[in-house]
């Protein structure tokens, strides 16, 4: 172990937009310091030079300002205070609290071994027909919100962190306005769940370059009680394009060479770190990361989403139906992978069938629809499937439909034997038998 | 076992830290790729020479760099990325670098944590093949173990090079690897002790053969898009590019539990740590029909998912490479998968980036092609020298930026790769599983003469050419389908509708399979065969609608009873009873069979 003892020194030898060079012995990697006061990170180091990374940039630093190692790597606290608790990207109290005394823990620790995790299998339930029947989440997974930026995305992952069953629920704002940040706030309040909430914001009015420890602090917190406590633990990022935006910046001060759409080419390593620390502990404990990760124009091929896609257990893709004018979980672009693990097992034995009728049936209106759209006459197949469509949207796939799974695979029998006739659904005899409802 | 331990060892201290890169200042010898340990406080951390300038020595460190000081001592290895070779590897989960995941300490990875790669302890009941006074060279079968139950060979060290005789050789007993079990000389005398546990070098391919012929036996996936319509031969090469969610994983996991290899080696490359989870938890589960064992016991698991150090990544395809390797030359049949080839890409980009190099397109080292066509050609059937045969097919996934297929990975993949699966996202969509595209997807394999010759043995006469009309019937009802959605149904004559209908029935049944049903996720060669001369015989039939609107709905019927027939075990009651049902409705409006 290292001895955290303070090293000072007064002379810069070099400033540029967001780091500084000083001469310095026996510094570590990573290592955080204060330089006139302001957080900073070793980040590069060539002999006796050292370069700093300011996180709140550079303006008015001087060459005799003070620069304090703390030969420390970032760290935050973790322990039950931090229950109810909100914090500022440095784990600085927020809310006029008294700093947290709990035991001092580095962030952006090691990675679980992938033979101590333990395959997912406790669904999540959400009300939300489009996640549940579509998309069924799982504890220990990773999935973003992909929408647009004038997206309801901030509300719906409220809800969804209200309505799944988690004993913490930790949330990491990354470039959030203040309007949402007083928003999350007083939704988990009217809840009554802030003794479950704890939360590490940085707001628009804070330094870009600072978002970068929130992750990781959220991330470090959570495994504080999923593996000490064995606790469900909840986590929302948003937005982590934000996050990426902030990356870039970095590489780019840092003269990196950009990969794709003037990311850098370690974006994708970056993101991983962050997002394979969704985890199911054989324990009980677990981490679900549920994140968002905000779109240009619907672009899911811009490398922040494309990297995350690959990433991730699925996403969650938010669009506007104007059929019925309402926000829908879109069945086409949206995945949970880990819903294999649940779906007919914990749920009813039809739910495999039904979910992938339901969108295939959806899949021939939208054909249709194209064919409407482009002066042909439809068919009366094609006619029964735009009604059907209009009711899957309007009873399963809006965001505000809130019911329980067997009551939307109830719906989606009711949809069926409406539309359509057994051989056009193409489910499996036995399940036809059992749950078609005649009419 | 003599390794060269009296030499001095070249040491350095850390002069500088980027990341993962870190330079050294040395005070002697270095090569490049050799290994080297930095010593941070005690704690080890593994790393590979990547870089050499005057007496700077650039590493890429294999773990985080976090709290490293300039000063740190490094000692130097004097040999490159090594694996261990021996009896012990079967059903293991090892990390890129090939250390025991299961013998760590934890919950959570430690730096500088390595573990024995070959357990020393497993006594293993050795039978010798070669007696005393015979003539062996590397790589020559001393004597056999049993391994669970594949028959694992212990060859002479591949390290060797010329004739040896054998002095000495172990009586049939229990052994640990690293016992000596024969003892070698050499025409000039010099004596080599020969345990059953030998070293290789990762980046170097095992060469060990007498020559590589053309593959021309099918290696069967179980997966009807791939055996019927673009096969892959035993020591081929393929690659799955496809979009995030196009199903890549999900198509390797299937064949990796349904192809008729002996051994799968399974490299999750800086993917997702859940997918590895799946893999050993359902793999002991699941039975291996060939031989009746739970499938875990032919797997071996390289993972350094993508929150693993990034250089390890790196090293995980090659250690997985070499492992194949070793069981190649011991005559059997294996077969190896990546996923993903672009993450290990990736993690060259990275490093290529840090170390200031000249970038090629988007940014990915110049001589990324280079690399890849070098992996990709250790692959292969090969005839070894004992007149038996061994063989590694290679799958690899692409993760195409984007899913665009112009992209720097996709490109060099193509030029070295011989079966191409693309995966589609429109069909993913459309959830077509799996989401092959059947048109742009190809396997050169079908242009050899040999392959073509052996499958109409294998399978029936003149397979090959029927494939061929099927790929037609897909091609044309593609056609139709884009004429149908130009003029409208009723802009088309009735023969188009029909036309299309057809290739979705192919689609339907041949194309689509469910890899989450249990019985429809593997489908036998004898039954891709079924599948293909029922949908061909209706393909080949003439039918007599009044109109359109009767074709659609008559077809979907067909196809509805073909997918409760694949879901039924293979002619079993229910199956034939949905068989019947087929033909007697199919019989309904055919009018006669169309000239083949
Ligand atoms: N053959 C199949 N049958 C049924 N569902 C499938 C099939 N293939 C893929 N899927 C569905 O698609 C999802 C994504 O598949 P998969 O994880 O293989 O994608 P991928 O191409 O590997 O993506 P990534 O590049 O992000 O790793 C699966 O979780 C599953 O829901
Ligand atoms: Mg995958």
């Amino acid at each position: 172990m290292t001895q955290a003892f303070q090293k000072i020194y007064t002379k810069l030898e070099n400033i540029t937009k967001a780091t500084c060079t000083i001469k310095a012995e026996g510094v570590a990697n990573e290592e955080m310091a204060l330089v006139d006061g302001r957080p900073a990170q070793v980040v590069k180091i060539n002999r006796d030079m050292v370069t700093l990374q300011i996180f709140p940039g550079t303006q008015g630093i001087a060459t005799n300002s003070e620069v304090v190692f703390t030969g420390k790597p970032p760290s935050i606290k973790v322990g039950d205070e931090l229950r109810g608790r909100f914090f500022d990207s440095y784990g600085k109290p927020i809310d006029g609290g008294a700093e947290v005394d709990g035991e001092e823990v580095p962030i952006g620790g090691p990675s679980v071994n992938p033979v101590r995790r333990k395959q997912p299998s406790e669904l999540i339930a959400t009300g939300i027909a489009g996640i549940d029947l579509n998309n069924t989440l799982v504890t220990g997974q990773k999935i973003p919100f992909f929408a647009d930026p004038d997206q309801p995305y901030n509300a719906v992952m409220a809800d969804v962190a209200l309505r799944a069953d988690a004993d913490i629920i930790i949330l990491g704002g990354m470039g959030m306005s203040n309007d949402d940040y007083l928003y999350f706030k007083s939704v988990f309040e009217n809840a009554g769940a802030l003794d479950r909430i704890i939360c590490y914001m940085n707001t628009t009015d804070n330094p870009p370059v600072e978002r970068l420890l929130v992750p990781d602090s959220c991330l470090t917190a959570a495994e504080y009680f999923a593996e000490k406590r064995n606790m469900k633990v909840l986590v929302l990022l948003t937005d982590m394009t934000l996050y990426a935006d902030a990356l870039s910046i970095v590489s780019n001060r840092m003269d990196q060479i950009p990969s794709k759409d003037s990311m850098p080419g370690s974006l994708y390593s970056e993101l991983a770190k962050l997002y394979e620390k969704a985890v199911q502990l054989p324990d009980g404990g677990s981490i679900t990361l549920v994140a968002v990760t905000t779109l240009n124009g619907g672009d899911i091929t811009h490398a922040i989403p494309d990297n995350t896609g690959y990433i991730t257990e699925g996403q969650l893709f938010l669009r506007r139906d104007t059929e019925i004018g309402k926000i829908i979980v879109d069945p086409f672009r949206s995945l949970s992978r880990l819903k294999q693990l649940v779906i007919g097992e914990v749920t009813r034995e039809d739910h495999p069938q039904v979910m992938n009728a339901c969108v295939r049936l959806y899949a021939d209106a939208a054909n249709a629809k194209t064919k409407l759209d482009n002066g042909f006459d439809l068919s009366d197949y094609d006619e029964r499937c735009l009604k059907y469509a209009r009711g899957y949207s309007e009873k399963l796939l809006a965001i505000d439909v809130n019911v329980e799974i067997d009551k939307m695979l109830d719906t989606g029998w009711e949809l069926f034997a409406e539309h359509f006739t057994v051989e056009e659904v193409g489910i499996k005899h036995e399940l036809v038998d059992k749950y078609w409802k005649k009419a | 076992m003599s390794v060269n331990t009296e030499l001095k060892k070249t040491t350095g201290k850390v002069v500088g830290i980027v990341s993962n890169l870190v330079s050294v200042e040395v005070d002697g010898p270095v090569g490049q790729n050799e290994i080297a340990y930095i010593n941070l406080d005690g704690t080890k951390l593994m790393a590979e020479v990547i870089k050499i300038t005057g007496d700077i020595a650039s590493v890429q460190v294999f773990e985080s760099t976090r709290g490293l000081r300039t000063g740190c001592l490094v000692e130097f290895e004097g040999h490159m990325l090594e694996v261990e070779l021996g009896p012990g590897m079967l059903s293991r989960n090892y990390d890129g670098l090939q250390n025991n995941l299961d013998a760590m300490e934890g919950t959570f990875l430690k730096r500088g944590d390595y573990t024995e790669r070959v357990d020393k302890s497993v006594k293993w009941d050795f039978t010798p093949i070669a007696k005393v006074g015979d003539s062996v060279s590397s790589a020559s079968w001393l004597g056999e173990v049993k391994e669970g139950w594949i028959p694992h060979k212990i060859m002479v060290p591949f390290k060797l090079k010329g004739e040896y005789k054998i002095t000495s050789i172990a009586d049939a007993g229990s052994y640990t690897v690293d016992e000596v079990i024969a003892t070698l000389e050499s025409s000039n005398g010099e004596k080599v002790d020969v345990s059953m546990m030998m070293r290789w070098p990762v980046k170097v391919g095992v060469t060990e053969f007498k020559h590589k012929p053309r593959p021309f036996r099918q290696m069967e996936t179980g997966v009807r898009a791939i055996d019927t319509l673009n096969p892959i031969m035993e020591g081929g090469t393929g690659f799955i590019p496809g979009p995030f969610g196009a199903g890549k994983t999900v198509l390797q996991h299937a064949i990796s539990k349904n192809a008729d290899a002996d051994l799968i080696i399974i490299v999750a490359c800086g993917e997702r740590a859940n997918e590895v989870v799946e893999i050993f938890t359902d793999f002991p589960e699941l039975i291996d029909p060939r031989t009746g064992r739970s499938l875990m016991e032919r797997t071996i698991i390289i993972c350094n998912t993508s929150n693993m150090p990034v250089a390890a990544r790196e090293a995980s395809v090659y250690t997985g490479m070499s492992v194949a390797e070793y069981y190649r030359t011991m005559g059997l049949k294996v077969l190896l998968l990546a996923d993903s080839t672009s993450r290990w890409a990736q993690a060259l980009r990275e490093m290529s980036n840090r170390m200031e190099e000249l970038p090629g397109p988007d940014a990915f080292p110049m001589d990324l092609s280079a690399i890849v066509a070098n992996f990709y050609s250790r692959a292969g059937y090969v005839e070894l020298n004992n007149g038996k045969s061994g063989s590694i097919t290679f799958l690899g996934t692409v993760s195409p930026a984007g899913g665009n297929l112009k992209e720097p990975v996709t490109e060099s993949t193509k030029k070295a790769a011989r079966c191409f699966y693309a995966l589609q996202q429109e069909r993913a969509d459309a959830k077509r599983y799996p989401s092959i595209n059947p048109i742009d997807s190809y396997s050169k394999y079908l242009e050899y003469d040999e392959v073509i010759e052996n499958l109409d043995k294998t399978v029936e006469p003149g397979w090959v050419k029927k494939v061929d009309r099927l790929r037609n019937y897909l091609l044309r009802g593609q056609e139709v389908m884009d004429q149908i959605n130009i003029l409208g149904d009723d802009g088309v004559p009735l023969e188009y509708h029909i036309r299309f209908n057809k290739s979705e029935v192919i689609d339907f049944i041949v194309l689509q399979q469910d890899a989450f049903d249990k019985i429809d996720a593997s489908c036998p060669m004898n039954r891709q065969q079924y599948i293909v001369n029922q949908v061909m015989h209706i393909c080949e039939s003439d039918f007599a609608f009044d109109k359109y609107e009767e074709v659609g709905p008559y077809f979907k019927k067909i196809i509805n009873l073909m997918r409760q027939m694949n879901y039924q075990e293979f002619q079993n009651d229910k199956y034939k009873e949905l068989e019947k049902e087929l033909n007697e409705f199919v019989a309904t409006r055919t009018v006669a069979q169309e000239a083949v």
